[in-house]
C-alpha cells in the first residue's frame, strides 16, 4: 500500500462521507457545504486519475459555480437557522431499503461481470488533444456548437423566469 | 478483493455517490436540497465515464467529452432550476415540493 492508494482511499471516503452528511443533515446551508467537499472530493480524483483538464473544469464550474449558486438561492429563499422539518420515519426507511435493494443489485452485477480494466493504463490525453477533437468537424464540433446554443437559451430562459413582472412590484 | 485502486473501485465510488443522492431525492422535501441531491447522481455519472475511458479505451477521448457535455448541460440545468424556485418562493413563500403541486392544474 503506497501513498497513492492511500491519497485515493481518502479522496473517495471524503466524497462518500461529506455526500452521506449532505443529503441527512437539516441544516440546509451545512448541507451545501458538504455538497462542496464532495465535489472537491471527486475533483481531487480526476486528478488523481491524470485527467486534469475534467478536474479543472469540475472545480470552476461545480465548486465555483453551481456550489455558489446554490449557496446565493438558499440565502434568497431560506430563513437563516431554520432546520428544515424532520423526515418522517416510514419515508426514511421505505427510501433506505429501495436504495440498498439498489445499490446492492449494482455491485452484484458488478463483481460477476468482473471489469477488470487495465492495470496499466497508458497517459491521460493532453488538452491540446481534447481542444483539436473539440474543433474537429470528424469529432465534437456540433454537439459544441449545440451545447453553446443551449447555454445562450438557458441564460435568456433564467432571466425571463426569475425577471419579476412589472405589475407585481 | 484487490486493494490497489482500479477500475472497480471506481465503479463502486460511482455506484454508491448515485444511490445516496437518490436516497436524498427520496426522502428530502425541499426543492433545493432536491436539486442538491440530482447534482450528486450527475457527478457519480461523470465518475464512471471518466473511469472506463481511463481503464477500458485509454486511447480515445469519448468519455472526457461526455463529461465535458453532462458538466454543461448539468449548469444549465441547475441555472434554470434555482429560478423557477426563486420564482416559486416568491408567489408561494415556500420551497417546499408540496405547494409546487398547483403546476399540474
Amino acid at each position: 500500500m503506497n501513498g497513492s492508494t492511500i491519497v485515493f482511499y481518502l479522496l473517495g471516503l471524503m466524497s462518500i462521507v461529506s455526500a452521506v452528511l449532505s443529503v441527512t443533515s437539516r441544516q440546509i446551508f451545512r448541507s451545501a457545504i458538504y455538497l462542496l467537499f464532495t465535489l472537491i472530493g471527486i475533483a481531487g480524483l480526476y486528478f488523481w486519475m491524470d485527467y486534469q483538464f475534467i478536474a479543472a473544469v469540475q472545480i470552476v464550474v461545480y465548486v465555483g459555480g453551481i456550489a455558489v449558486l446554490i449557496i446565493f438561492s438558499i440565502f434568497l429563499t431560506q430563513q437563516s437557522g431554520e432546520q428544515l422539518p424532520e423526515v418522517p420515519v416510514s419515508r426514511a426507511v421505505a427510501g433506505a431499503i429501495a436504495v440498498m435493494s439498489g445499490l446492492a443489485l449494482v455491485l452484484v452485477l458488478m463483481d460477476r461481470y468482473g471489469f477488470s480494466g487495465l492495470s496499466d493504463p497508458g497517459p491521460a490525453p493532453s488538452v491540446a488533444a481534447i481542444g483539436e477533437k473539440m474543433l474537429d468537424i470528424n469529432g465534437y464540433a456540433l454537439p459544441f456548437e449545440v451545447v453553446s446554443i443551449l447555454l445562450l437559451a438557458a441564460m435568456v430562459g433564467c432571466i425571463v423566469i426569475a425577471m419579476r413582472k412589472k405589475s407585481q412590484v | 478483493m484487490n486493494v490497489e485502486p482500479g477500475l472497480f473501485h471506481f465503479l463502486v465510488i460511482g455506484a454508491v455517490l448515485f444511490f445516496i443522492g437518490i436516497y436524498g431525492f427520496l426522502t428530502r422535501r425541499n426543492l433545493i436540497t432536491m436539486l442538491m441531491s440530482v447534482e450528486l447522481i450527475l457527478n457519480s455519472v461523470n465518475i464512471n465515464f471518466i473511469a472506463f475511458n481511463k481503464y477500458l479505451w485509454p486511447g480515445t477521448l469519448d468519455g472526457s467529452f461526455f463529461t465535458v457535455f453532462i458538466i454543461a448541460i448539468a449548469a444549465a440545468e441547475a441555472a434554470v432550476a434555482i429560478a423557477i424556485i426563486i420564482n416559486l418562493f416568491r408567489s408561494h413563500q415556500s420551497i417546499n415540493v408540496e405547494v409546487a403541486e398547483e403546476m399540474k392544474y
